[in-house]
């Protein structure tokens, strides 16, 4: 554990060396209070929950989660330091690992930081606070698996515009695929199991689920063996192509 | 102890080391001489369990690299190809990393940075930005980096390349001081670097081993080797007849300043029967001495005659 403790200090230091994480954090509160207040009409509804947060959220991270996890491999192969990384004695999946888990910890601390919106509700009404700790919960997951897509990615590329294109496409087909209109397309020819895969594997279905209240083991089950999936398959391509 | 047998490695079609064996024992410097794209780097890379080679085995301290890098990599320090280092960090934060990433803590880290900072010369930038550094600074660190550990084996490639004279001077310095029972393997290609600071020369080219022995016995390969260069006031003509007759002599060749450059036919020492050559002709000598043989000639005998059977 020592092993992936060193890694992750030292990608959160080097997140708040620069700007960097600063910027970020400004644009992803400002972003999903405008998603919150105005497009989610939050005092319009008249109900304290944070449902207009949460519907919201999908969108947000399938731009802002690629743009953290774009240089947690490209910036290594393109600057040469995965030579000085990859040397040291750890493994490789320690050091895959760590770097994950500094992405996955700043982005909670980021959504930790939305929490002017759970005080709004608190104050205007009563909301079940277990649901929206819920959501948190999801939502905090869900990023998880985004961030592990996009650390797969980053490391087969050197080019960190490269690695965001790429993440960015596949989460947003992973968030489309519950979609009403995406199961449309299958439901009128494809086999059942077909149409409930396609459903099954959304980020969303299983998300939806968990910011509902209900907390299904399978829902964090799904976004764990995903997370650990893409983690493993970022090793082996970190091994594969650390050289190139 | 290092040791290496029937090492290679290819990039898709293009075999960049090709069934080298060697190996390297406690106490040993050995510098890796050879033209860009020899296969040093590549080499390194295997050692150090960077690369994975595609064929032969690596063993360090009796570590298989394929089986059990990580203890293998415990005695090793690296300074990779261009001294890559994370720019963002501080001298201090990076050498902090560095040392906990291989198990260092408290008390002992700090003294152990403290110690290398000292013998690299990094006290002044300790709190600065390394993306803010000096080339020669950079290089510093990353040798700092390396020897942080205090590992048996020290892997550097192109220690001085960037360097200014000085700071090249302390680095080989650096590395002669350091104790005995260590492995050494520096790559280069400054060949005075090999004389000053190895005890064994191994020269590669097109991934190929084509010499493996001292610097001294390189320098003998060198047509160079025993030839005499004499200097005399008022050269006559019969004087470079009279040396040219002499017996062990195969040429003499006449430089800039009436230099007499004599080479001898198989690196034979023709000192004494110039002197007498000398003497009887009653010349005044201003400048005599042998030359002990030039790596460059040797290096860049042994390499091209390399590229060119590749190309033929």
């Amino acid at each position: 554990m020592n092993a992936v403790n060193v890694i992750l200090k030292r990608e959160l230091a080097s997140y708040f060396a620069t700007p960097v994480a600063y910027i970020f954090i400004i644009i992803f509160l400002m972003l999903s209070g405008v998603f919150t207040f105005y497009l989610g009409q939050f005092f319009e509804r008249g109900q304290a929950d944070l449902t207009a947060f949460f519907n919201f959220i999908p969108w947000l991270y399938i731009v802002l989660v690629p743009a953290v996890s774009m240089r947690l491999w490209s910036e290594e192969r393109r600057s040469g330091t995965i030579e000085l990384l990859m040397t040291l004695p750890l493994s490789t999946f320690q050091i895959v690992f760590g770097k994950f888990l500094a992405a996955w910890l700043f982005i909670g601390l980021a959504l930790a930081l939305t929490f002017p919106q759970w005080v709004t509700a608190n104050y205007l009404g009563a909301p079940d606070n277990g649901v929206i700790l819920a959501g948190y919960l999801g939502a905090w997951f869900m990023s998880g698996g985004f961030l592990a897509i996009g650390s797969c990615l980053s490391a087969a590329t050197k080019n960190q515009i490269v690695a965001f294109i790429l993440t960015l496409v596949v989460c947003f087909v992973l968030v489309v695929s519950g979609f009403p209109i995406v199961q449309d397309v299958f439901s009128g020819w494809a086999p059942l199991w077909l149409v409930d895969a396609v459903a099954n594997i959304s980020f969303l279905t299983h998300f939806n689920a968990i910011s509902r209240g209900v907390i299904d083991l399978r829902d964090l089950v799904y976004f764990a063996v995903l997370i650990v999936a893409f983690l493993y398959a970022t090793a082996l391509v970190v091994d594969m192509k650390k050289a190139d | 102890m290092i040791s290496v047998s029937n090492l290679s490695k290819s990039f898709d079609d293009f075999r960049a080391v090709k069934d080298i064996s060697f190996s390297v024992e406690a106490g040993e410097v050995l510098g890796f001489l050879g033209p860009n794209g020899a296969g040093k780097s590549t080499t390194m890379k295997m050692l150090t369990g960077f690369l994975s080679p595609t064929s032969g085995k690596v063993s360090v301290l009796g570590h298989d690299m394929s089986l059990d890098a990580i203890s293998a990599q415990e005695h090793i320090g690296y300074l990779p190809e261009g001294a890559p280092s994370y720019g963002d960090m501080t001298v201090k934060a990076s050498l902090v990393f560095i040392g906990e990433a291989r198990g260092i803590k408290g008390k002992e880290l700090a003294e152990r940075i403290a110690s290398v900072v000292e013998r690299v010369a990094l006290g002044s930038v300790l709190s600065k930005r390394i993306e803010n550094l000096s080339k020669g600074f950079r290089r510093r660190l990353g040798l700092a980096q390396a020897l942080l550990h205090d590992p048996k084996i020290l892997i550097l490639d192109e220690p001085t390349d960037g360097l200014d004279p000085n700071q090249k001077h302390q680095v080989r310095e650096l590395i002669r001081n350091l104790s005995e029972d260590k492995i050494v393997i520096v790559s280069t290609h400054i060949l005075e670097e090999v004389s000053a600071v190895c005890t064994r020369a191994m020269i590669l080219a097109n991934g190929e081993i084509l010499f493996d022995g001292t610097p001294s016995n390189l320098a003998s390969k060198s047509g160079f080797h025993n030839a005499v260069t004499v200097r005399v006031t008022n050269l006559q003509p019969a004087l470079i007849s009279a040396l040219e007759a002499l017996r062990n002599v195969e040429r003499v060749q006449q430089g800039e300043l009436d230099q007499l450059v004599i080479f001898p036919i198989d690196g034979q020492s023709i000192l004494a029967d110039i002197n007498q050559v000398l003497h009887a002709q009653g010349c005044q000598v201003e400048e005599l001495h042998v030359e002990v043989g030039r790596l460059d000639d040797v290096f860049r005998k042994l390499t091209m005659s390399a590229t060119e059977g590749e190309s033929a």
